[in-house]
Order: C-alpha cells, then structure tokens, then sequence
C-alpha cells in the first residue's frame, strides 16, 4: 500500500508543484475585491434607499471589465426593481463619467445619488462632483463592500489560463505518446500553423469565405487536420521504415510544414472567415467553460484511458521501454511507432485549428516556438525523454504549470524577458528533480 | 598476478587464479564460456579491480584502478569488440589519449610519421587517411597491434583475435606475434580455437570455474588432455530424471541460413523432446533460434509445425504460430525493466487478455497471479518493477509470459545464466513439465552439464553449420561435444 501511494507520489509529484505555484501567486496577487454579485448590488440598492429618500435618480459608474458588468446590470435592475430611477450607466474611464454628467446636467436632470465601485467612487470626477457640477448638488457615492481575495484565483483568470493553454495542452497530448516510444516531434508547431492556414484558406476559397456554412467549415477543419495527421504519419514512416533519428526527420518535416503554410497563404493573414468560427476558440457553454477548454478535458479523459487500459497504451509504453524486447514480446513496434505520430501529427493540427479560431485568421506565423513549449510541457509533466515512462495527466500537470507561471506573473507585472529566464529556470529544475528522483 | 578472486552480484567469477607470464613468451588462456577468462583479463587490464590478490610486475606490487594506468604500466588489452573511434584515421586512433602536441595543436605530420613507422616494423600497408570504420577487421586489429606497439607496451592480451579473420589474414597475425615474442613482448593468448595454441604458443593455463586447473609446457600436451582440463566437471545429480520418450515430429527446420553466421541448418523437434544445440560462443546457436523465431531477416529457409508450412517475418508471426523465445539476454531482450512484472508478463497476451482493445485489469491480475503461486516467483506486489527482480525472479516472469501463451514450442536461450541453483533446478522441472505435456522444447546453452543432463538429443553446432548430432545418454562425455564443436 505504501509503495502504491509513493507511486503515486512519483507520478504525479508534478501536482504539488501546481498546488504550491497557486497558493505563491494567490499570496502574491491577494487584493481588496469589490464584490460583484447580486447580493451585493441589493445591498448598494437597499442603503440608498434608506440614506436617499423618494424617487431618488440613481447614476451607475463601473470600468469596462466584464465583472461589473455584470455588477453594473444587477444595480440597474436592483434599481429599478426598487422603484427608483436610473439616471445613465456609464461603462468605462473617467471622461465617460464627466461627459454623462455634462448630458445630465445639460438637460437639466438631477442625481441624487452614484453607485459606484471602490474604483470609479474614487475618481475625481465624482469626488469633487460637487466643485465640477454644482448644479447637482451633492449626491452620495455608495460603493458595494468589497473582500480580499486573491485576483490569481477569481474565476475568470482561472478560465482565462485554461484557455491560454488549451492549445498546447492539447498538442502535448501527441507529444507525450511520441517522447513515451522514445521518440521526439519538433515539427508540431509548424504542423499547426500548416493546420490554420490551410482551414482558413479553404473556408476563404472553397466554403463561401465570410459566408461559409458550418457544413463548409467543419469540412475545412476536417481536412486541415487530416493533412497534418498526413505529414504525422510521413514523418512515422520515415522513422520507423529507414530507422533515422525522429530529431532529424521531424527538424526536417517542421521546415517543410512551416514553409507550405507560407506558400498556401503567400505569407499573409486569412482573414476572409465568418464570425460563427470563433464558436471553438473563443465560445463557451457548458457551465461557463470555454469549448477549448471542454474539448482539452475531453481529450485528455479518452488519451489517459487509452494509454494506461488499452493493448495500444500497453504498447506505447513497451516500445519507449525496451524496443526489442517489446519486438521480440510480439509488439508490431513499427505500426505502434508510425501511429503514435500519426496521431501527434492530427492533435498538432487541431491546436492549428483552435488558433484560428480563437484569432479568427489563419497566418504562417502561429505556434512560432510552440514545439518547445509543448515539449516544456511533456518534459515538466514528468516524462522522460528517454521513453517508457510518464503519464498523460503529468502533461495536463505539466501544460497547467508553464500556463500558471506565465500568468501569474503577468498579474504581479513581471516583464516577459524575466518570464523567459524563469519558466527556462523551471524547465531545468523540472528535469533535475526526474533525475534526482530515478537515482 | 596471485590469488586474484572477483565476485559479482550473485556469481563469483575469480576464486583465487594465479598467472605468470614471462617477457617473450606466448601464454595461452584457455577455459570454457563462464570459466573466469575475461574476467581475470579485465583485472589485468585495469578494468576491474580485484577483490583480493596481488599483481606483480617485474617483482613490484602494482595496482590499477583504471585502464589508463595499466597501458601506463604497459599493458595493453586487445578485446575481441574493438576500441576504435570508427570516424577517426588510423594514425588518429594510434594516439588518441597521448596526441603528438607542438604548441598544444596536434602534429598531424609527426603522428603520420610515427604510424607508417610502427605498420612498415609490422610489416603491413595500411591508409593511414581513411576512417578506422573503412578498414577491415584483420586492418583494425592491426591498428590495435600499432596501438599498443606506440606505448612502449611489455605486455599484450589478446581476446579470441582470430574470431572474425580468415585464414590467410590469421597466419599473418602469427607472424606479427612471434615477431612480438623476439623482441621481448610478453602477449597472453585467448583462443577456443585449440589448433592455434598449439601452434602459437609457450605454455598453456587452463582455468574452470574461477579457478586454475593447470599449468602445461605445450611440448609433450595432447589434445585430449586439454579439453578434459577445460570441461573435467562430473555430471551431478542436479538434473531432474525424466521418463517421457519423445512423441512425434513437431518442428521441422530445413535449410535456415544467414550470411556466415548460420549455414543451412536443418533439423527436427519432437513432441515431449528436450533438443539441445551446443557450441562455442558465436557458433550461430543464438542466431539460429533468433532465425525461426522471426527476430532477424534469414536469407533461406523454411518451416513445418505440426505438418502445417509456417510463413514467419516476424516475432509476432512466430508467437501467433505458437513459439515462444526465452532470450539469451533477460534485461536487454526480454523485459522491459522499466515496467511492473505485471506489464512484462501480459505484453504478449494482450490479444486473449482484453476485449476490444481494452486490457481486462482484473483477469490480468488473475492471470499473472496464477504463475507467481505456480512458479514460485517472488514479487512483493504486482505492480513491483521488473528492474528490482533478482535473476531467477526476472526469468520466471519471462517464462510466465510464455506459459500464459501456451506456446507449442519453446525455445530456452541460456535459460539458467546467472542464476542461483535453487532456481536453476525449478526452471530445470518446469522445462520436463512441459515436455511431459508434450511441447516441443529447444534449448542452447553453453553449460555442457547442463546440455548432457537435461537434453533427449543434442546439436552441435560450430561455426554456422551442424557438425554433429549425439543421442543423449550416459555414455556420452562432455569431451565428445567439445571436440564437435571446435571441429
């Protein structure tokens, strides 16, 4: 039972890591909060009611962020639910609030109250409303109380990290299967790019453009991706039936898919692609969460049930492990090798997908850089380059690890150089601990 | 060199060997596979250190604690695996480690001076610009020869250096040797190849078992006497009796061949048979089995089960067909050290161990646990890593692995190598189990009691080809298979 739990704890040791990443960055970023729900917004509504009497004219002043928002919505309804009246609602900076006030006090209204934000009721131009616009006498800010809680752990950051990562989570999941058989794919960010270009182009030329239907387009993702699992699948056979090295065939294969996506897109941008496209990269649904970010967790469940209760998965592994004996164990090393890219090769072209998507073009450019990182992300996972060993979730652990450092220190205002030096720091600190661990 | 004694885990491979060798003289090494040769070679070349005993060169204790020091002493080991960097030039190799400098570059021109030199004092032409890995076999060891010459070496130890030469190529080295002799070099011979000590050498060392067995001027030795010094073993009562007479014909073989390695080997298993295949090492028994088995492409040949053609490219052709391969090598061939016992036992039988496609865990475990109580392996979980296993263990889940595929034919490739005896005689009962219940058996090894105990036929093979076959039976002597297989 102990060595069950201790493996365990070398599995997914990596997990720890996250936890203790969270709880630094939750430290770091723990900020006063102003509260935003609809409890909240009937408090604000039912102290202005007690301090203002009458029919007061209510001015609500939130920044532009999406969660007072909402707050913003919940008072105008509170407001009017309370029979009061709802002077303007101002979305935005400082001037939006001066030039609603102007309006108001141009037709001659009157506030008689401001429901702010712990924010915008400190702006001057509702301090010092009384020296600005005397003609509206003095009315009471009122601000919902606000808690502290770290800005890292509100749930829109925590979905916003998700989605950020979607992409490489989703291409490491490939990646993991092919450094598990010993192997390595250096061609998956181009394979991506190869993906979003060739989706985009087919929607702009062949499915209509910007009034592609979803038929069109699903076609044209099918298809995108299927040329990768292609190029995947010539990179397998080059590897397997010639026994050169995968480093050398798939740095080969990354300049030959980075260069057709210049050549199908002649350099540029496609942009030439219907609104509705965005629904994968940047729609969400269920319980709020992103479509990128199901699509990842539903990837990951079937990719973690496949290699550790399938013949494949077995397989996989026995292959990384020991090629020969696998061979000689009657494991047909060959298919499971060519496959293993074949399918490293489709899941890099729905990531080229999901870029599209999410930026609503296709161009060359994209997934720049992203080999390294979807290998970073299998590297501090917890699997060894040198095959055999690691787990799906340790990527998943791993893809969530890289995303969290990005993040949070983009929340404490970390520069990007300075980012770059620590997530290589923990890159090579990830590795060292492997080492340590398997001595 | 005085009471050397080395031990590895589980074997001890020196148990007190002593050897002198004078300056000019040619020593001949001789002993069965496993009887402490390389060993003791490897002590002498620095490579190992000895557990205890004393090296004496020129009457002054010395002791190396690694290869470099011992070419320092002037020692110069020559392995039967060259230690040649293939990419570099001949001259490159000569004096790698000990580069000609001026000025801290290297002096191409002086290295390729001093080259030509040492190969014209050899008397042989070698292209001292092309890569080690362009030159023959009998050119590298040439340039091994050079090596050692270039350090002012007083002793030379050549491993089986006429393995892989021809015969014209051979009598050349003959005469680099004795040429080596005349100027005072002390070289130390090893060969299987008794007609080469006979012709080459001073005095002879046989060693069996880690130990001396004795020490004979070659003038006056007979052939005869050396093989029964090297095997000199009486058969023990460590191999089970078996009262089953083999059945009919099972696995017929006919005309296996592969380069040089394997010559049109043909033969017959039986139903109930233990056949055995002897021989040296590198006589082609490994390869043959390695043939049938589908591990590697044979150039010709053809076989029969149970009256039916088999169509074999591959190992899991061969499975399928209902053979299985206990390999020579358990950790580089046959387990995947890395992975639980459990995972190295249901590798070959995922197919009747899940449905469609997906491992079922629990037959799995079931499954495997039947053979760990039936063969007695001891694992503290399932789920332990091969890796931690002792030998016996590790073979036992490779036997598992078989026994759970039911093979119809079994082929045992040094099955009790490092292995403990009480191990040993369990795989020694379950190998009759399975003649008994009729399965065709094949096994190599190079324990020649082994091979007499066990086997209802024995093979012997030398270089590539059958050069006999034996009925097992008390009458037949180690010494009988020995002169076979060094033909």
């Amino acid at each position: 039972m102990r060595s069950l739990l201790r493996r365990l704890a070398s599995d997914y040791g990596m997990l720890a890591v996250l936890i203790l990443l969270g709880i630094v960055f939750s430290g770091l970023t723990l900020e006063e909060q102003p509260a935003t729900d609809d409890a909240a917004a009937k408090r604000v509504v039912q102290s202005i009611r007690r301090q203002v009497p009458g029919d007061a004219r209510v001015l609500v002043a939130v920044r532009p962020t999406p969660e007072e928002g909402i707050l913003a919505e919940s008072l105008r309804r509170g407001i009017a639910a309370a029979g009061m009246e709802v002077a303007d609602v101002v979305r935005g900076e400082p001037q939006a609030v001066r030039a609603a006030l102007e309006k108001i006090v141009a037709a001659g209204g009157r506030v008689d109250a401001v429901a702010a934000t712990e924010r915008t009721g400190s702006w001057l131009v509702l301090t010092e409303m009384k020296e600005i616009f005397p003609a509206l006498g003095a009315p009471l800010i009122f601000v919902p109380e606000s808690y502290r809680w770290p800005t890292f752990l509100k749930r829109d950051n925590l979905l916003n990290i998700a989605n950020q990562i979607a992409v490489i989570a989703i291409m490491a999941i490939g990646m993991t299967m092919v450094i598990i058989t010993g192997g390595i794919d250096l061609s998956v960010g181009s394979l991506a790019a190869l993906s979003a270009v060739t989706a985009a182009r087919l929607i702009r030329d062949h499915a209509g453009g910007v009034e592609a239907s979803t038929v069109g387009m699903v076609f044209a993702c099918i298809a995108a991706i299927g040329l990768c699992g292609l190029l995947g699948g010539l990179s397998g056979a080059l590897i397997t039936l010639f026994d050169i090295p995968p480093f050398i065939v798939t740095l080969a294969m990354m300049l030959v898919a980075s260069g057709l996506a210049y050549l199908a897109s002649a350099g540029q941008s496609i942009y030439q692609i219907p609104e509705s496209f965005i629904w994968l990269g940047r729609g969400s649904g269920l319980l709020g969460l992103p479509h990128a970010v199901v699509l990842m967790l539903l990837l990951y469940a079937a990719a973690h049930v496949l290699m550790s209760r399938t013949i494949l998965g077995r397989y996989l592994y026995a292959v990384g492990g020991n090629r020969e004996a696998a061979r000689l164990s009657g494991v047909p090393v060959r298919r499971v090798l060519l496959l293993a890219y074949v399918v490293c090769g489709l899941l890099a072209g729905l990531g080229g997908v999901i870029m599209a998507s999410q930026l609503k073009s296709g161009s060359p450019t994209y997934g720049t850089m992203y080999e390294l990182y979807v290998i970073a992300a299998v590297v501090v996972g917890g699997t060894a380059l040198s095959g055999g060993e690691g787990k799906i979730l340790g990527t998943l652990i791993g893809a969530f690890i890289i995303a969290v450092i990005q993040n949070g220190m983009n929340l404490t205002n970390i520069e990007s150089y300075t980012q770059k030096v620590v997530l290589g720091l923990v890159i090579l600190a990830a590795v060292l601990v492997d080492r340590v661990r398997h001595r | 060199m005085k009471g050397i004694r080395k031990s590895f885990p589980g074997v001890q491979a020196l148990r007190g060997v002593d050897l002198d060798v004078h300056a000019g003289e040619v020593l001949a090494l001789l002993g069965e596979n496993g009887a402490g040769k390389s060993t003791l070679i490897k002590v002498l070349g620095g490579a190992h250190r000895a557990d205890a005993g004393v090296l004496e060169l020129d009457g002054e204790e010395v002791s190396f604690g690694s290869p470099q020091e011992a070419r320092a002493a002037g020692i110069a080991v020559i392995h039967q695996e060259f230690n040649l960097v293939p990419g570099l030039t001949a001259a490159e190799n000569i004096f790698l480690g000990q580069e000609a400098t001026r000025a801290g570059f290297v002096a191409r021109g002086e290295e390729r001076r001093r080259a030509a030199d040492l190969f014209y004092r050899l008397g042989v032409a070698i292209d001292l610009d092309v890569p080690c890995s362009q030159l023959t076999t009998a050119q590298q060891q040439l340039v091994e020869i050079a090596r050692a010459l270039a350090r002012d070496t007083r002793i030379v130890v050549m491993d089986e250096p006429t393995a892989a030469l021809t015969a014209g190529e051979v009598s050349r080295l003959f005469e680099i040797i004795r040429d080596l002799q005349s100027r005072g070099i002390a070289i130390i011979y090893i060969s299987h190849r008794l007609d080469e000590i006979f012709a080459l050498a001073d005095r002879v060392v046989v060693l069996r078992d880690g130990r001396n067995v004795g020490t004979r001027l070659r003038e006056g030795l007979e052939r005869r006497e050396l093989i029964e010094m090297m095997v000199g073993r009486e058969l023990a009562d460590e191999y089970p009796r078996r009262t089953t007479t083999p059945g009919p014909v099972r696995l017929v073989v006919s005309g296996l061949c592969r380069g040089r390695a394997v010559r049109d080997i043909s033969f017959t298993v039986r139903s109930g048979e233990i056949l055995a295949i002897a021989g040296l090492v590198g006589a082609g028994r490994t390869e043959t089995l390695r043939l049938i088995f589908g591990a590697d492409k044979r150039d010709a040949g053809e076989f029969v089960l149970d009256g039916r053609r088999l169509d074999i490219r591959s190992p899991r052709d061969a499975i399928a067909a209902g053979i299985g391969l206990l390999t020579e090598d358990r950790k580089l061939q046959g387990l995947v050290l890395g992975q639980s016992v459990r995972e190295n036992f249901a590798l070959p039988n995922l197919g009747p161990l899940s449905q469609f496609g997906f491992v079922d865990g629990r037959r799995e475990r079931e499954a495997f646990s039947r053979h760990v109580d039936h063969l007695r392996i001891k694992v503290p979980h399932q789920e332990e890593r091969a890796r931690n296993l002792s030998g016996g263990n590790q073979q036992k889940v490779v036997l598992a692995k078989w026994l759970e595929r039911d093979c119809e034919v079994l082929f045992f490739d040094e099955p009790t190598r490092g292995i403990d005896v009480g191990a040993r005689h369990e795989i020694y009962l379950l190998m009759n189990e399975l003649a008994a219940r009729g399965k065709a058996i094949v096994m190599v090894s190079s324990e020649l009691p082994e091979v007499l105990g066990l086997a209802d036929r024995i093979l012997v093979m030398h270089e590539g080809r059958i050069t006999g076959e034996i009925a097992s039976g008390p009458t037949v002597t180690q010494e009988e298979i020995m002169r076979l297989a060094m033909a």
